[in-house]
């Protein structure tokens, strides 16, 4: 009885396949707590600029999209065994990540990362302990230069290691520090310069899907000509401009 | 709830009552229910891959003796986290291969090219276009045997030391009633057993109960990523800003984890009772008296 329900089941899955087969079906995979790019919203969703830019790009390449959640320590490894099928989680475009996965064309420009401290920090703050999420172009630039890094699993605990003092200062991308640095009642602010560190942020995608990364760079050129992405871009970075 | 509709007009206790009622609050209420599931899910499978590995161990029949050595060592051995990346990641795939071999004859390359893994659209698991619970089912379900062979190993250890506990010379007795191995076994040595396995048994279950958090690593949103992902500062892009709010939601895990750890104080008392009952050991002696 079991062998037949299981049967059925294999059946009805294969033949779901079939009727779905003129749609392709893909999985996007993001790290839902990084707004303003992508984050957990109140009923759960995942929203955010990149909720819209993808939403947009699936509609324009003809594909049909189901979003999930991953945390960003193991998204490469979940994309390159097939969990799911694209990486659109604020990812910038690196020559170390490309040789694992491939990228689209940037749909983001090269931001420059930001350091923030307490309100009263000095710029030398820079050079103490300073706090960046693992495994991002931010960690392994502080890594490298004269400062100390200590490294967390989301990027709400690195602001938060500034709040605690743990940290004289975190090093993120700027489109995310602002928002928080604004709202912070003074408590925290910028220090030192900013560094452009990486180039713009690109959807991954497996080196075995060349045909995926086709789709999405031609959707994203519709985007960008027709203007629909700085569009975007200006009305979930206050105060930016689209640059495309 | 209706009142609902505009949180930032909202103030004090309808505030809080709408806060606590967003629908990633109910996930987070949910997630309780799936570590719950999971921990009852997994002591009953857990004692019986234990009951089978200690068996497995005590045969004489050599090939099954070896596996049971070297699954109760080599599981027991190797570190839980690597343990809990390593199989789920492994099962997944190895299920994956053989739907490939067997759902698409006709493509004969590789699987693995490069870095990737790459079977065909419908030797997927769960298939791409499965809905995403189906998905999330399919994780836990790796999680619930994962769990159950590291644990199971741990039980197996701990009853094969329980059924060598019981003294021998009321085995000894057994055999001169006439009775066959089996019924020794049976009669004698199982429903002793258990007072020897429990204590070791109860550390188990407490380590399981603790082990939890460790569903995260295998993408099962469980109590723990909800508390860090709902205490985390919110910004006014959220509907219910709020700084920093962490402690209070790991506070609230403790008193969970507590209770969870009183409820099972209180079962294990009860059951360490029921099979002292006429023993002649020192909880026997106070289980009798008390009448």
């Amino acid at each position: 009885m079991k062998k037949t329900i299981l049967f059925g089941a294999v059946i009805a899955m294969i033949s779901a396949t079939a009727a779905f087969a003129d749609m392709q079906q893909v999985r996007m995979g993001t790290e839902g707590a990084y707004p303003p790019y992508n984050f957990i919203n109140d009923n759960g969703e995942i929203d955010g600029f990149e909720r819209e830019v993808g939403d947009r790009i699936c509609e324009l390449a003809e594909l049909e999209c189901t979003w999930v959640k991953n945390d960003w320590d193991s998204i490469i490894p979940n994309l390159v065994s097939g969990n799911y099928d694209t990486i659109v989680a604020g990812m910038s475009i690196t020559d170390e990540r490309d040789q694992v996965i491939d990228f689209s064309q940037e749909y983001f420009p090269p931001d420059p990362s930001a350091f923030v401290g307490l309100k009263g920090a000095s710029d030398d703050a820079i050079n103490g302990v300073v706090a960046a999420q693992t495994a991002t172009i931010q960690a392994s630039y502080v890594a490298s230069s004269d400062a100390t890094v200590v490294e967390f699993a989301t990027p709400d605990e690195t602001v938060a290691a500034v709040r605690s003092g743990e940290a004289d200062a975190v090093l993120a991308d700027a489109g995310y520090l602002e928002t928080i640095v604004a709202e912070s009642n003074g408590e925290l602010i910028f220090v030192g310069e900013r560094v452009a560190i990486g180039g713009g942020i690109g959807i991954g995608v497996r080196e075995s899907d060349s045909d995926l990364q086709a789709k999405l760079n031609a959707a994203i050129d519709t985007m960008k000509a027709d203007g629909t992405l700085n569009a975007l871009i200006e009305k979930w970075f206050e105060g930016r401009e689209g640059p495309y | 709830m209706e009142f609902c509709a505009e949180p930032a007009a909202l103030e004090g206790a309808k505030w809080w009552l709408c806060y606590l009622s967003t629908p990633k609050h109910q996930e987070f209420y949910f997630s309780f229910l799936t570590v719950l599931a999971l921990i009852f899910l997994v002591a009953p499978i857990t004692l019986l891959l234990g009951f089978g590995g200690a068996l497995a161990r005590r045969s004489s029949f050599l090939p099954l003796k070896w596996f049971g050595q070297i699954y109760t060592s080599m599981v027991r051995g190797v570190p839980d986290i690597v343990f809990f990346m390593f199989v789920p990641i492994a099962m997944d795939q190895g299920l994956e291969y053989v739907r490939h071999r067997i759902l698409c004859p006709e493509m004969t390359g590789p699987v693995y090219q490069g870095n990737d893994f790459v079977v065909c659209t419908v030797a997927k698991l769960p298939l791409s276009i499965s809905p995403q619970w189906v998905h999330e089912t399919y994780g836990f379900f790796l999680a619930v045997i994962a769990f159950s062979i590291v644990f199971g190993a741990f039980a197996a250890n701990t009853l094969d030391g329980a059924l060598n506990a019981v003294p021998h010379n009321q085995l000894e007795t057994g055999r001169a009633y006439g009775m066959t191995n089996r019924q020794v076994f049976r009669r004698i040595q199982l429903p002793q057993m258990w007072g020897y396995a429990l204590p070791g048994l109860s550390n188990l279950w407490m380590i399981l109960v603790k082990a939890t958090p460790l569903l995260f690593l295998l993408s099962v949103e469980d109590v723990v990523y909800w508390a860090r992902e709902l205490g985390s500062s919110k910004s006014s892009i959220f509907d219910y800003p709020h700084p920093d709010w962490r402690i209070w939601y790991f506070a609230a895990l403790l008193v969970f984890y507590l209770l969870l750890t009183w409820f099972s104080e209180k079962a294990f008392t009860r059951f360490r009772n029921w099979f002292s009952r006429g023993q002649n050991s020192h909880t026997g002696q106070i289980v009798l008296e008390a009448g």
